[in-house]
């Protein structure tokens, strides 16, 4: 086991009072294996996963429950404890390669700064290093592309650059915070194979953050659905495409344009929008816009039952 | 690159072109402003003011009066003083520099270093106590007027405690040479590279400060964080230059408005005769000889610190380097 969350909680303290954008996710996740976390923009995916990281620095955020790397617990660990797993054993990389890069240093540099960050390795060897990376994320001319500086490289480029960065120390654990939103299709085709191959090579477990349900149903051994700070559903891929049981989950599926039989005029789209998580309702999260809520559904909140394959839902546990 | 310097000298040749146009229509040209009623004096007869006009040369056309002027600035370097005729311009403004640009020089030297430290040690340690008793300190050293500051350091460096062990060290007024006396030189301008530059250390550090903590929100602070680097690097390495920018813009600005004669107050204060002074004097006198002299000089002075302000942005931003 790589990692193992517990019951995670963060909360961010604003005017409007406390903010639950994380309320009790737990997953596991094995060696080498790529977890697919789905959910809509604000269901929290981004923030459970920064906050694995250590990345939450707002002082107004507590996180709570229990993060163990490795059987290490990382909530509570010194800033320097984890600042030497960032980067080194737990890399992460995020959705907008346009501003993940600071601008002002080449990207050989940027790569370079990371490795002997955590290495004891002199700069020369560290940039015959940096090559070696920029080459196996398929660079055409890694060692023309070290010198270059991120404006000067395309999306697609600047996110394999980011990749290289991520992978440098070989980390254990690789969080993908949605690489493909900002890239062409083309261009994520690309980055998916690689992400693929990498983790073939490096044997990384992956964390795979995104809200396309197609990238998750060619990369994901298993997935995660969240809404609303929750998890609603998991499974393993197959289990979850051939057999979705959480609403929003079908409902999600729902609104993938069919490859075959007729076109249909319009897209299913789901009612409605995400709650504001701080009006959140009494009951289940969802009930509001879901197509098959009854009365329980307002008052009491499904839990996420036990098993591989789980949802959150009342009709679930009924059937 | 051969190309863009020489575009670029261009460019500001052009700019020096203009302003010496400009200066010159303002002071011969305005209705009303005629030079020669201001030499002959205030009950001159119209027969000496036409000996005045001809003996200054007024009567000539405007384009023959710039051109000689202009002549006698930059190619012969004659040109005498209105008010005391035989008073060469170009050396006494050739004389005033030295003393201005060593003022302004090491005044800027000391702003720079200090107001960056400040930057970097408020926004690193924003909203606490440090960070509050710098910035109210900082805008303590903006709120006080600079002719008032210096005088109360002369007060203090000068009479009140000269005699203690603290100031007795202060020479008296004026500037020392330093090809002369570097000791002295040295000595003579410490209090007032102090005082000029405690204004612009407050400005500085105030900008620096909110430079930094904006670029502290960036994407890229974040892959900083997630690389594994340390607090320090992440803000020196990372924040601090990408925050350069504004910086350097507000620094080309004031060193060269500096330079060319806005430190007058602190040489006046001090006893420097520097640029600010002699541009000072001709004004009052309405010494047009001297006022485009030293607005020729300024005007070269603002015009190299922009050259210099857009060199700097090329080597801080390589987004600003155009292959």
């Amino acid at each position: 086991m790589i990692l193992s969350v517990r019951d995670l909680k963060v909360s961010f303290r604003t005017n409007d009072g406390l903010v639950r954008a994380i309320d009790g996710v737990s997953f596991d996740l094995e060696e080498s294996e790529i977890l697919g976390v789905v959910g809509e923009s604000g269901s929290g995916k981004t923030v459970s996963l920064l906050a694995v990281m250590g990345l939450i620095t707002d002082p107004n955020a507590s996180i709570e429950g229990s993060i163990r790397y490795k059987g290490r617990e990382l909530v509570g660990l010194p800033a320097r404890e984890l600042r030497r797993l960032r980067g080194n054993e737990i890399a992460m990389i995020f959705q907008d390669p346009m501003t993940a890069l600071t601008p002002v240093y080449t990207i050989g540099w940027q790569i370079a700064e990371q490795i002997r960050a955590h290495q004891n390795i002199s700069k020369a060897k560290a940039m015959v290093r940096v090559e070696e990376l920029l080459a196996e994320v398929n660079f055409p001319n890694p060692h023309e592309a070290m010198s270059r500086y991120p404006h000067q490289l395309s999306g697609g480029m600047r996110q394999r650059a980011v990749i290289a960065m991520a992978l440098s120390c070989n980390p254990a654990l690789l969080v993908a915070d949605e690489p493909t939103t900002a890239l062409d299709v083309t261009v994520q085709a690309g980055i998916l194979d690689l992400v693929r191959k990498l983790r073939a090579t490096h044997k990384s477990a992956v964390v795979f953050i995104t809200h396309d349900m197609g990238v998750v149903s060619e990369l994901a051994d298993r997935v995660m659905v969240m809404y609303a700070g929750r998890v609603v559903e998991r499974g393993s891929r197959m289990e979850l495409f051939s057999d979705p049981r959480h609403p929003y989950t079908r409902a999600l599926l729902g609104s993938i344009p069919p490859l075959t039989g007729e076109k249909p005029r319009r897209l299913p789209a789901i009612p409605g929008s995400p709650p504001s998580l701080l009006r959140l309702p009494q009951g289940c999260a969802f009930g509001p816009r879901c197509p098959v809520h009854y009365e329980p559904c307002v008052t009491d909140r499904p839990e996420l039952g036990i098993g591989t394959h789980a949802a959150a839902c009342f009709r679930v546990a009924q059937a | 690159m051969i190309y863009a310097i020489l575009r670029r000298f261009g460019q500001m040749l052009f700019v020096m072109f203009g302003i010496s146009v400009i200066v010159f229509l303002i002071f011969f040209a305005t209705p009303g402003a005629d030079p020669a009623a201001r030499i002959a004096g205030r009950n001159a007869t119209a027969e000496v003011l036409e000996a005045v006009r001809h003996n200054f040369g007024f009567d000539r056309p405007l384009y023959v009066q710039y051109v000689k002027m202009m002549e006698k600035i930059f190619v012969t370097g004659d040109l005498t003083s209105f008010v005391n005729r035989g008073w060469k311009v170009v050396p006494a403004v050739m004389d005033s520099i030295p003393v201005t640009l060593s003022l302004v020089f090491g005044a800027a030297i000391l702003w720079v270093v200090v107001s960056i430290i400040i930057g970097i040690v408020a926004a690193a340690t924003r909203d606490s106590w440090l960070d509050k008793l710098l910035m109210a300190l900082g805008l303590l050293g903006i709120s006080m007027p600079v002719y008032w500051l210096g005088e109360v350091m002369n007060l203090i460096t000068q009479s009140r405690y000269h005699d203690s062990w603290a100031f007795s060290w202060v020479p008296p007024l004026g500037y020392k040479n330093f090809s002369d006396d570097p000791k002295g030189w040295f000595l003579t301008l410490v209090i007032p590279w102090i005082t000029l530059a405690i204004l612009y250390i407050g400005i500085y550090g105030r900008v620096l400060r909110a430079a930094i903590i904006e670029s502290l929100q960036e994407d890229f602070i974040r892959t900083a964080r997630a690389k594994g680097l340390s607090e320090t690097r992440i803000l020196l390495r990372h924040a601090l230059r990408t925050s350069l920018i504004a910086f350097v813009t507000l620094f080309g600005l004031d060193f060269g408005a500096l330079v060319g004669g806005s430190a007058l107050l602190t040489e006046v204060v001090f006893g420097l005769h520097g640029i600010g002074k002699l541009t000072y004097d001709a004004l009052q006198n309405l010494d047009l000889p001297m006022i485009m002299a030293t607005v020729m000089y300024a005007s070269v002075f603002v015009v190299i610190a922009n050259a210099v302000v857009d060199f700097v942005y090329i080597l801080l931003d390589p987004r600003l380097r155009t292959s």
